[in-house]
């Protein structure tokens, strides 16, 4: 037994303590992010790049869709019109919409005053004397309709019908339905009410103060109203009142009386305690960052735990296990410092995978602490080329992921190489430093013997390998439609059933789902918007058609400079529209004195001057106009979201890019936002195929170079492609689609598995011609540590974490199997 | 001169009270009959008295009734338009355009569309939950008068007249709180056995 040179162990233990050091200052100093937008694509093309940012921190991101259950549908409302309220006082909203009367009311008196720089019909013509004929014909005519009753009280100030006119233009069938005085869903069952943050989408702190701030205010409301309801005499006391004032309120509106069913003030009986569900971009990011943090700190805890158990009990000591750890927690200091050097902010996820490593990395020590039962230097020479090459073939594996367009699978896949390098460096250099002896004094010579034994009469299923490669290439061929998930949502943090309730909630809403965009660009604001206004046009020429069932402007809200002055120059004077008027009623049913509101309006409007978009804070359209005009880059676009003539089906793509192509414009294209995200997704699945491939290649080629024998080569490969094959038809079979992230699962596979084909290999080396006994013995302490570091993550609640998870546990099992099944044993 | 008047207004009245005591007509005889009605085709034409406007606008077309929640009002002149209600879901059709509402978010329509239907359905606990009812006439010639009960609505509509024949409505008069009123007159169109 010959130990170390001392003075090489000195300095291989202050190399390794120097290293550590660096990598404890860089982790000190490292940005951690949970913003989960580091898995979305940095992508390559415009619609692309606009698709990401909008997702980041668009109108859509800023929502917080809320939602109240439970108790009866009247208390619901109410609960919902005291959470508006508490709310609005809240500066970290920009705005609160649940369609009580009161912002109704205001919204409307907004349009009303406004209603002759809106309305498109607004020009010279309109105001002459025929032109003010026809529109005063026309609204007398429809005084005559079922509607006719709502619309009279409108007749003295706005007889040329503009703001009929507006409400159609905007409403067009996408507002939420209405009870008892706020927005509920549509099978009536939960009030819905709608927040927009002033925190962009991906300030995830300032998010999670906006959906603290709406969990409060849902307390102190059903506290309020709990309150009310336990004493049955103080409700009717103030709900009576509340009701007259509601609709003495609703009476100066502009759209007169909305009776409120008295028979919910008599059976107000408690079915169940209200309950609040919130959805949005921002909740599903708060609450998956909640979870990583929760869930990376659990599973490598856990993780440790287990790894640590299982070590105890195969080293039966605890200085061996505390050393058998050192190479994987200098592994994760060190990948977790590469990642903060190579890409600035080290995402969550890359911390959650730590806990992949320990189930890698361990392996390294397990081998050196069994296999070298006499001598860590014979160990060195006997075993380390092996390991070396299987942590090169690791390595290599997830190299391709460096170059993966998701900046999260590049952390990961750098993560990696820098978490393997150093441990297997610190496994092979400092740990032999630090206990220059024996570092097991158990034998499992005698236990790899029995495992031996079992091998050989496992071998009578040789064929299976085979035989499973057959049948999982015919699962696999059976499900290729399936197999692979093409759907960007799969990459989700948030789980399918809030993403199912964000759905119902946004349809209930009618909230800005994404969908299909037309989209205007100019140099500054004005010029997106006389953009907006052409492509406008082209637009209204295929609603007619019916190609499209219509489309929302921000140009409808703010008119551009040059349209609003020229609606401003058709106003008339007073004296002239007081003349025009004189001629304009003859003949019909009704006196031009009736008027003199019409012309006190027009006069306001003319002196008033042009809308800014700033006008229409306080107002629900704000969030639209504020969440269609964006400026990207040193220009402004105009978004405008276009709606499918049924809904569900799609818009006919082709005719719409060549109505706007033949509109003229320079700088405006069509998006059709789902089609595009699943593109992009499909865009990067395929990269990281092709990537995976490649590392596959070099995976080959570098164990050719090694090895120096196609056979060799094909007999290492075979184990781990079929142990591939049949977890992805296992998977296939469990109806899992493989996303990204099961993709990363297999290369682990492979560069786990790599590892024990690789000893198996070796063997030929050995006595006997076949793998040694402590060797064999440690593919298996080996292999279980990985299931245990690995296992744990196939039951994390966050999906990216599970499909790793649920991928290399079976994997690395089969990868072990396989190996032992397929080596060349016989002589 | 208007002493006469009123004796023959009394007279009326009185001759209507004993008309309807003595058929044992009321509205216990009158609801469930009308809720036999299983539906049917009429004509409608309707004016809306209007203080703005110097003459009455009128409207015409048909109104089809299935029982018990399906009502039509489909107007021909002077602009199309169609009104349908089905099970408390309102569709506008106008102008090419269609659009679908739960009644509750139009209360105006839904007040004098489920008037309307309540009285076709002979569906008494739908109308007394807006509604005082009050009726007059014999079973062939009857008057239902639907007064207000809640506060919020009699400041819209002070009463809705509707009179009838046997189980066919003939005319829904309503008067609105401002003195404007609208008058419909309904014909059967009778479907030839």
């Amino acid at each position: 037994m010959k130990p170390l040179p001392k003075r090489r162990r000195v300095y291989a233990i202050l190399a390794w303590l120097g290293f550590v050091l660096a990598c404890g200052g860089t982790v000190g100093r490292a940005n951690f992010t949970e913003d989960m937008s580091a898995f979305l694509p940095a992508s390559p093309t415009q619609e692309q790049r606009l698709l990401v940012s909008l997702l980041k921190d668009g109108m859509v991101a800023r929502l917080i869709l809320v939602g109240i259950e439970g108790t009866d549908a009247l208390t619901r409302a109410g609960l919902s019109k005291d959470m508006a309220q508490r709310l609005r006082d809240n500066p970290d909203f920009s705005l609160i919409s649940n369609g009580d009367a009161a912002s109704q009311a205001r919204d409307r008196t907004f349009l009303f005053g406004n209603r002759y720089l809106l309305s498109p019909a607004v020009g010279a013509e309109h105001f002459s004397e025929a032109g003010l004929r026809a529109a005063l014909a026309e609204s007398i005519e429809a005084l005559a309709s079922s509607a006719g009753l709502l619309l009279k009280s409108l007749l003295p100030s706005d007889p040329t019908g503009e703001m009929v006119r507006l409400l159609g233009l905007i409403d067009s069938g996408s507002a939420p339905s209405s009870l008892h005085g706020a927005w509920a869903s549509k099978d009536g069952t939960r009030a819905l009410l709608l927040a927009s943050t002033r925190a962009l989408g991906s300030d995830l702190d300032g998010q999670q103060q906006a959906v603290a701030a709406i969990r409060q205010a849902f307390s102190a409301a059903a506290e309020t109203a709990a309150m009310d309801l336990a004493n049955p005499r103080e409700p009717r006391n103030k709900l009576i009142p509340f009701m007259l004032r509601q609709a003495q309120h609703e009476r100066n509106q502009v759209f007169a009386v909305r009776p409120e069913p008295v028979e919910g003030l008599i059976q107000r009986l408690p079915s169940s305690l209200p309950r609040l569900v919130l959805t949005g971009p921002g909740v599903f990011a708060v609450a998956a960052r909640d979870t990583i943090k929760s869930e990376a700190i659990r599973l490598s805890l856990l993780g440790s735990l287990s790894v640590f158990m299982l070590l105890l009990a195969i080293y039966r000591s605890l200085a061996t296990v505390v050393l058998g750890l050192l190479p994987v927690a200098s592994g994760a200091l060190a990948g977790i410092a590469a990642v903060s050097l190579g890409f600035g902010v080290v995402h969550g996820v890359t911390l959650g995978f730590g806990a992949t490593l320990i189930g890698e990395a361990v392996d390294y020590s397990i081998y050196l602490f069994i296999q070298s039962q006499q001598d860590s230097r014979q160990w060195a020479n006997r075993f380390w080329p092996t390991i070396r090459l299987g942590m090169l073939t690791s390595v290599t594996g997830f190299a391709s992921l460096l170059f993966s367009g998701f900046p999260g699978l590049a952390q990961l896949g750098l993560y990696s190489i820098a978490g393997l390098l150093t441990a297997a460096a610190v496994t092979r250099f400092v740990l032999p430093a630090l206990r220059p002896g024996v570092f097991c004094r158990r034998d499992f010579a005698p236990f790899g013997l029995r495992l031996l034994d079992c091998i050989h009469w496992a071998r009578r299923w040789r064929w299976l390998p085979a035989a499973l490669s057959v049948a999982a290439c015919v699962v696999v061929l059976w499900h290729r439609d399936s197999v692979w998930s093409h759907d960007l949502a799969a990459l989700s943090p948030a789980p399918a059933a809030d993403q199912a309730l964000d759905a119902r909630l946004r349809a209930d809403l009618g909230a800005p789902d994404g969908g299909y965009l037309a989209i205007a660009s100019g140099q500054d604001r004005d010029a997106a918007l006389a953009a907006a206004e052409t492509l406008g046009a082209a637009l209204q020429a295929l609603a007619a058609q019916g190609v499209i069932a219509g489309f929302t402007s921000p140009a409808l809200f703010l008119p551009s400079a040059g349209v609003q002055q020229a609606r401003l120059a058709s106003l008339p004077t007073p004296d002239e529209l007081q003349r025009r008027l004189r001629g304009a009623v003859s003949g019909l049913p009704v006196r031009a004195d009736r008027f003199a509101p019409f012309l006190a309006d027009v006069e306001a409007a003319r002196r008033r001057g042009p809308l800014r978009q700033a006008d229409w804070q306080g107002t629900s359209f704000a969030l639209v106009v504020d969440g269609l005009l964006l400026r990207q880059h040193q220009r402004w676009l105009a978004l405008l979201p276009l709606r499918a003539p049924v809904a569900g089906n799609p818009i006919d793509a082709v005719v719409v890019r060549q109505a706007i192509s033949s509109s003229g414009l320079a700088g405006a294209w069509f998006v059709d936002i789902k089609a595009e995200a699943d593109r992009l997704y499909a865009g990067y699945l395929r990269e990281a195929m092709v990537f995976s491939l490649a590392g596959l290649l070099a995976i080959a080629v570098l164990l050719l170079a090694a090895l120096r024998s196609v056979k060799r080569v094909a007999r290492v490969m075979a184990p781990l492609l079929i142990a591939v094959l049949v977890v992805v038809a296992g998977l296939a079979l469990a109806g899992q689609a493989l996303t990204l992230l099961h993709l990363v699962g297999l290369l682990l596979t492979v560069a786990v598995g790599s590892n024990y084909a690789l000893f198996f290999d070796r063997g030929r080396q050995e006595a006997g011609g076949k793998i040694a006994p402590r060797t064999l013995a440690s593919l298996l302490f080996a292999n279980i540590a990985t299931v245990a570091g690995f296992g744990l993550l196939a039951f994390s609640k966050v999906p990216v974490l599970q499909a790793i998870g649920v991928t290399v546990a079976p994997g690395a099992v089969l990868a072990l199997v396989f190996s032992a099944l397929l080596a060349d044993f016989d002589p | 001169m208007m002493g006469s008047r009123r004796m023959l207004f009394l007279w009326l009245v009185l001759a209507w009270g004993q008309n309807a005591a003595a058929e044992g007509f009321g509205l216990d005889a009158l609801l469930p009959a009308l809720a036999q009605n299983s539906g049917g085709r009429a004509r409608f034409n309707e004016k809306k008295f209007i203080a703005l406007l110097d003459q009455p606008v009128e409207s015409s077309g048909e109104l089809v009734y299935a029982r018990p929640g399906h009502l039509e009002k489909n107007t021909f002149k002077p602009q199309p338009e169609r009104l349908t209600l089905d099970n408390g879901t309102l569709t506008i059709e106008a102008k090419g355009q269609k659009k679908s509402v739960p009644l509750s978010d139009y209360p105006e329509l839904a007040v004098f569309v489920e008037s309307l239907r309540g009285t076709l359905a002979g569906d008494r606990a739908a109308l007394e939950r807006v509604w005082r009812l009050y009726l007059g006439g014999s079973s062939a010639h009857w008057t239902l008068l639907l007064l207000p009960s809640a506060p919020a609505m009699s400041s819209v509509i002070s009463r809705i007249k509707i009179t009838g024949e046997a189980a066919q409505l003939r005319s829904v008069e309503i008067q609105q709180a401002d003195g404007d009123r609208s008058l419909m007159r309904i014909e059967p169109i009778r479907v030839e056995p």
